[in-house]
């Protein structure tokens, strides 16, 4: 559910820091919590952003939440099939239900390794 | 917090990976394996329903059919034996006290089906006027229901209880058994898809609910894709788009109001103040209870009172409260959590594919 070469954040997301690129999205225990996802909103290309910062949204038949950036950089790139397939969050949140692509501006920092945000989900939820 | 009330199948859904969720004071599943896949499973083929919460009334005696005419909109002396009829409680403003379902069982025999959460106030409220010589019992605790909906729905049914058990018509019910207990089966439903609610007694209800989703075209579904489905119709949910405050007519309803004879808020059904109106919303972003609605021209003319993502037409739609006097405008601005959304004025059902009137062989 949590892979060990992700960085996580509190409010749910992961990052896969690769060189001077990260990737991120939302992690299994997010999408589990919201049931299915119906609608997702990412950032535009080219905006600027920090760590805990609200860069877009995302939508489930029953509830909403923000999505907030695990880190500092400049969007370089976002998951346009989710446009159209915002089910893909469910069905694969850590690979095809990827949102963000992120040029680094700084080292990570303030990140959970998978078992302490696994030991973070464990008293949540159902 | 007071504690949560239970059902004959609530065990049942905690062993069989429900989400769980308060509804009503009870404690529901809301989903099993996801709300999108249940809603397209009823659509499609046929689901099993938990709605034990809802309250169940009788009443009997000499008299009770002048009666109860009397206390609610329905027809409810010219409905046949064997039929029941949609309609609502009102109070003397003709506000909505509740939205049900009656049943005529025999000349002075009927069944009245509530909302779980207008139990307790509509047996007050009809015990206080109907006359002390009739029986009004309220049998919410020891009865159960189950709702069977989709195109499959008679197979499932029928396998389960027996050949032409479910060629009903619509709107009509039977009377019948399940093992040694007491079952009335209604060709009624809350999804737009042909189906049944089944009545019995709570302790038999375990036995027909896991007979009914042992079946391989049946699964069960939770109280999250019954509000995607409903709302899909258009059909209203008491405590969103119907309350004390709109009468039936504001409602959408004034073709079920024809009754000749007097009824308690009749008077007062020519007050309009609002309309209760469709709206289809492009995208998928959707509209939520109490966003306000606004004209193109940033006037604010109303609040949504439900609205949602609609699976089966991938897009969102709402019904909102509106001024009686923009109910007709053609276009809508939303003003949701996070955008103005542009929504068109829409006709009901949503969704036209249902199957619930088919007729059947």
């Amino acid at each position: 559910m949590y892979p060990n070469d992700l960085l996580y954040t509190k409010t749910h997301e992961w990052a896969r820091v690769e060189g001077e690129t990260a990737t991120m999205g939302v992690t299994w225990f997010a999408q589990e919590q919201l049931g299915d996802l119906t609608f997702v909103e990412l950032p535009e290309i080219g905006r600027s952003v920090t760590p805990g910062e609200e860069i877009g949204s995302v939508e489930s038949v029953k509830a909403a939440s923000e999505i907030y950036s695990p880190l500092a950089g400049e969007v370089i790139k976002v998951n346009q099939d989710l446009e159209n397939a915002p089910e893909l969050v469910n069905q694969d949140p850590y690979g095809r239900g990827w949102m963000v692509r992120i040029r680094l501006s700084a080292r990570p920092e303030g990140l959970l390794e998978a078992s302490a945000y696994a030991a973070l989900t464990a008293g949540q939820g159902h | 917090m007071q504690e949560l009330k239970t059902t004959p199948l609530t065990s049942w859904h905690r062993e069989n990976g429900a989400k769980m969720a308060p509804f009503a004071g009870y404690d529901m599943p809301v989903q099993y394996e996801g709300i999108l896949a249940e809603h397209r499973q009823t659509r499609e083929s046929a689901s099993v329903f938990d709605i034990c919460h809802m309250g169940e009334f009788t009443l009997e005696g000499p008299g009770a059919a002048e009666a109860l005419d009397g206390l609610v909109t329905q027809d409810v002396r010219k409905l046949a034996p064997g039929r029941c009829g949609y309609g609502f409680l009102l109070n003397p403003k003709a506000g909505v006290l509740d939205d049900l379902i009656v049943y005529r069982r025999g000349p002075d025999r009927y069944l009245i089906v509530v909302n779980a959460a207008c139990e307790d106030s509509d047996f007050v409220w009809m015990s206080q006027r109907l006359p002390q010589s009739l029986a009004l019992t309220n049998i919410s605790a020891k009865t159960a229901k189950i709702d069977l909906q989709g195109p499959r729905s008679r197979e499932v049914l029928e396998d389960a209880l027996g050949e032409d058990c479910g060629r009903l018509p619509y709107f009509g019910f039977a009377e019948t058994g399940f093992q040694n207990a007491w079952l009335l089966i209604s060709r009624t439903g809350y999804t737009g898809e042909l189906g049944y609610e089944l009545y019995l007694p709570s302790d038999a209800a375990l036995d027909l609910w896991r007979t009914l989703v042992g079946h391989p075209l049946a699964r069960p579904a939770g109280l999250g894709a019954r509000d995607t489905l409903r709302l899909e119709m258009g059909y209203p949910l008491y405590g969103q788009d119907l309350d004390p405050e709109h009468t039936p007519v504001e409602a959408g309803y004034g073709r079920l109001l024809g009754k000749a004879a007097p009824f308690l808020g009749k008077p007062a059904l020519g007050r309009v103040n609002e309309r209760l109106i469709p709206l289809l919303i492009d995208g998928r972003r959707a509209a939520r209870h109490n966003d306000r609605v606004l004209l193109p021209s940033g006037a604010e003319v109303g609040a949504v009172t439900s609205g949602s993502f609609a699976p089966s037409l991938s897009c969102c739609v709402a019904l909102a409260y509106v001024r009686a006097d923009a109910a007709e405008e053609p276009a809508f601005r939303i003003a949701a959590q996070r955008a103005e959304l542009d929504a068109r004025r829409a006709t009901l059902p949503f969704y036209t594919q249902g199957t619930a009137r088919n007729p059947l062989d």
